[in-house]
């Protein structure tokens, strides 16, 4: 029985730890990568640290390319739809949870049924819109069309649900307004799922790429990934060195970001399926 | 009572109304555009679009492309969810087993390609499965092995997407399903095992009736994330090579492009109706029985 054990217990970690190397390997060869030359990148046999390390492919990112004005565009767009769905789904969630008024329900339901609409059927009418208000290649309509999330609404208001009615009617009795109420009382509250919603926002703004790719249409306007996407299929594909080092660039922070947040954010994640 | 609506209306509105400019309109949109033959071309001149019923509709279904995206899509989530589900289910498992050190590692090392750009990550996937300079094939090549063209041959395109699609995905269910893991009480598993149940009994018996819902909510999500398959393809393949990774996100997309908006929205309805559709089957066949 012992044994027994022993060798199930060898087993999973032999396992879990070649599932780990299938997955976390090629980020790790990314970033020693990118400190290679790019003769030592296409050597036969590869080689898994640098024998060289060389700076070469960040300097050229940074100075031929111009990857510190995608990266600041990329950190404002992110930002920007970051604190709005912040702010409009804890307004909502907040109404649906805990205010009366005529509509709720349908409003709920309209929203909620907006999760299952496939990005494809917004596309089009999005862009003749966005086009149409003369939003085309501005920071305005790279960040209004994802300012009200549905998603958003649906954690907020799971979480505020929570919160008991006592508190607010007794705020209400000692004579504090609704929006005093509202920022003063149950915001603070809702800390945990607002970091959850923060973190999942940013990440998916900052990852995000078709809708950039076809709103910035000049180079200042580009994000990281639309820059990236085009240099990997334009002249510079072959360029591995340099694409590995972009590659690096738009990972990092998430990367960050994720490491230092993992806690919240997997606490997060996991809640959403058990409801 | 009045002032009781006028203030949920008030915390409503900000959200409400960017909702409706920039997501209700737009659907509605779309569905009216599918019924005409608008074309990019005509955005400035609105009166030339004609209204043609379901002519986009029918025309979809003697689309050789569309045909072909389809049955793409179709193979990608056939089997591409359920391998998902099994690998998420496993790691899950596996990381569930009591005995496991280091989980929070382990967690966090799975997790990190959901939060990585699709960009990057065909960046390294590309030259991982280069067929000159590739890691994968020189590997292989050390063992004796030529591999194949992998992106570059219609039999091996598709099935690289779908495992790269369940590595850069399978994370999130993982750490949902080792939630609803951590979920079932102990003393159900203490019972069977009182009972005489093996380890296999257990599982079937215990552990996936009772994660029965987390699972529903993982076919679900999977399927309708998987069903609007555009990125992998997008960025690895371009559709290629002979359209055997094109699927019908790329192919609307494309069109799209063409400027055949009218065209275009039509495919996207019904990309949206295979999506209700799934989805209403999966709760039918999962959902509670009683």
């Amino acid at each position: 029985m012992r044994t027994q054990d022993r060798i199930a217990k060898i087993s999973l970690y032999t396992i879990l730890c070649a599932g780990l190397l299938v997955v976390v390997g090629p980020f790790l060869w990314m970033a020693l990568a990118s400190f290679k030359p790019e003769a030592e990148i296409r050597r036969v046999p590869p080689t898994w640290l640098p024998d060289t390390w060389t700076l070469e492919n960040f300097r050229q990112l940074f100075t031929r390319l111009d990857f510190p004005q995608y990266f600041a565009n990329s950190v404002l767009v992110a930002v920007l739809i970051t604190a709005g769905n912040l702010l409009f789904c804890s307004l909502l969630g907040y109404a649906l949870a805990k205010l009366n008024f005529p509509g709720r329900r349908a409003l709920f339901l309209v929203v909620l049924g907006m999760l299952m609409v496939p990005g494809m059927v917004l596309f089009v009418p999005q862009f003749v819109l966005v086009s149409n208000l003369g939003l085309a290649n501005s920071y305005a309509g790279l960040v209004l069309p994802f300012l009200a999330g549905p998603f958003g609404v649906f954690l907020m208001r799971q979480f505020l649900s929570t919160i008991p009615d006592d508190l607010i009617e007794a705020a209400r009795v000692d004579g504090a307004g609704e929006w005093r109420i509202f920022f003063r009382i149950v915001l603070p509250l809702c800390r945990p799922a607002l970091a959850t919603l923060g973190i999942l926002t940013f990440l998916s703004s900052w990852n995000n790429f078709l809708w950039p790719l076809v709103v910035a249409t000049t180079e200042d306007k580009y994000t990281l990934p639309v820059a990236l996407a085009l240099y990997s299929v334009g002249q510079n594909r072959t360029d591995f060195g340099l694409l590995l080092a972009g590659a690096v660039v738009v990972v990092l922070p998430v990367l960050v970001v994720f490491l230092i947040l993992q806690r919240h954010f997997l606490r997060g994640i996991a809640t959403t399926g058990l409801k | 009572m009045r002032r009781r609506s006028l203030t949920g209306w008030g915390f409503a509105a900000p959200f409400t109304l960017l909702f409706l400019v920039f997501m209700a309109l737009p659907v509605l949109a779309s569905l009216v555009m599918s019924l005409t033959d608008l074309r990019a071309t005509d955005l400035r001149n609105p009166f030339a679009v004609n209204f043609v019923g379901l002519d986009n509709f029918t025309r979809l279904f003697g689309d050789d492309l569309f045909v072909k995206a389809s049955a793409n899509t179709l193979i990608f989530v056939v089997v591409g969810v359920p391998l998902n589900l099994v690998v998420s289910l496993a790691a899950a498992s596996a990381l569930n087993s009591g005995l496991i050190r280091f989980r929070a590692a382990f967690r966090v090392g799975f997790y990190l390609p959901v939060v990585t750009s699709i960009v990057a990550i065909a960046v390294i996937w590309r030259f991982l499965l280069d067929p000159d300079a590739g890691l994968v094939d020189n590997l292989l090549r050390l063992a004796g092995i030529e591999g194949p063209h992998w992106l570059g041959s219609t039999s091996t395109a598709l099935p690289s997407l779908i495992v790269m699609a369940v590595w850069r995905n399978f994370g999130f269910l993982m750490v949902v399903f080792l939630a609803g893991l951590q979920g079932i009480p102990q003393h159900l598993y203490e019972a069977a095992r009182l009972d005489g149940a093996s380890r296999r009994q257990q599982f079937r018996n215990v552990t996936l009736p009772l994660l029965r819902p987390t699972l529903l909510f993982g076919a679900v999500v999977t399927s309708i994330g998987f069903l609007q398959l555009f990125e992998e393809p997008f960025v690895m393949t371009q559709g290629g090579p002979l359209n055997s990774t094109l699927s019908v996100s790329y192919h609307i997309y494309n069109q799209f492009g063409f400027g055949n908006y009218g065209y275009a929205a039509a495919a996207s309805y019904v990309l949206f109706l295979a999506i209700v559709a799934l989805s209403v089957l999966q709760f039918r066949l999962l959902g509670e029985r009683d």
